[in-house]
């Protein structure tokens, strides 16, 4: 070990702004980066699956207007596609 | 041959092989940086002229390994793209750039902040510092000229093309500190020859060189995956899965 006290450590022999900026800046950036790659792989699949809910009760709806029947017989075959 | 390359041209095939990849590298990125980290601020002896400002060694050469590996690789990825029209490329091409630019960032500012206490001076229009600083525009100009485009294969094929004619930046920077002798040290880092420091200094930041790595792929599959479920998203088997992912 290059140092023998905490305070030794974080004082990095008088080095202590240059060290810790250049590691902190780096470190938070990269952190930063994979978080951001997250959110965004959870934002996309919401959208592909909200658009795919979307479209299917629209391809529901017009189905049942289709079939010139009360709604609810269209209904069964909805549950049935879920 | 032919059939690898045709399965390269399926993003199907590259989410689901990326998928078991990108594990293996989250995992080998976390543990090489922790113990880089740890072996490089705790371990590594001060070096006997600069102290122990020297331990920006361990982020600054590693990001700027990258942030040349980066932009070669955006050009390979561009060529593919304009050769074979793999899609696939230029999504690994797309999210690559701003990794890039982040890596030279941190290259250069890290460097400017050991120059205070080693060269007396954060900045100096030294051949290497000019260099990677033309890097850092060159990245922003491919990100600015892809998004300048209305059609996006327009925007695709401009960036390829600013990539591949910035590559010819990279020998520049790795050779400017032999054509210009100024400021900055010289490669610290060789493959052959010998070691310019000592094995207890230079094995974290082989390490450390290896985390950064490991990262950039981990990170490149997951944002290529991402950039397909944008891209893909009317095909079937992209909103099949959606369905099936929580």
């Amino acid at each position: 070990m290059a140092f023998s006290s905490l305070n030794e450590f974080f004082a990095m022999g008088g080095h202590a702004v240059y060290v810790w900026a250049a590691w902190g800046v780096t470190a938070l950036l990269m952190l930063v980066i994979v978080w951001h790659a997250r959110q965004e792989r959870r934002q996309l699949l919401h959208a592909v699956k909200r658009r795919v809910r979307r479209e299917n009760a629209q391809r529901q709806s017009s189905y049942a207007q289709s079939l010139q029947e009360p709604v609810t017989s269209a209904q069964k075959d909805v549950h049935h596609d879920a | 041959m032919w059939a690898f390359i045709n399965k390269l041209r399926s993003p199907k095939w590259f989410y689901a092989i990326s998928a078991k990849l990108q594990p293996l590298f989250w995992v080998a990125a976390t543990l090489l940086l922790l113990v880089g980290t740890v072996w490089g601020l705790v371990f590594a002896p001060a070096d006997y002229q600069q102290g122990n400002s020297f331990r920006i060694i361990y982020v600054h050469v590693p990001a700027a390994f990258l942030a040349q590996s980066i932009f070669v690789s955006m050009a390979v990825s561009g060529l593919v793209f304009m050769v074979w029209k793999i899609k696939v490329a230029d999504m690994a091409a797309t999210v690559m750039a701003p990794l890039g630019a982040a890596m030279t960032f941190v290259a250069l500012f890290s460097g400017a902040v050991w120059g205070v206490p080693t060269w007396g001076t954060w900045w100096m229009w030294d051949a290497r510092l000019t260099s990677m600083l033309i890097l850092l525009f060159l990245y922003l100009g491919v990100i600015a000229l892809r998004g300048a485009f209305s059609s996006r294969d327009s925007g695709s094929r401009a960036a390829s093309v600013l990539a591949m004619v910035g590559v010819i930046n990279i020998p520049i920077i790795k050779y400017s500190v032999d054509w210009w002798y100024t400021l900055h040290q010289p490669a610290t880092f060789t493959i052959t020859g010998r070691a310019a420091m000592t094995m207890d200094m230079w094995a974290p930041l082989l390490i450390m060189v290896l985390g950064f790595y490991s990262f950039f792929i981990a990170l490149t599959l997951m944002r290529t995956r991402s950039e397909i479920l944008r891209r893909e998203a009317n095909k079937r088997w992209v909103r099949e899965l959606a369905e099936e992912t929580n």
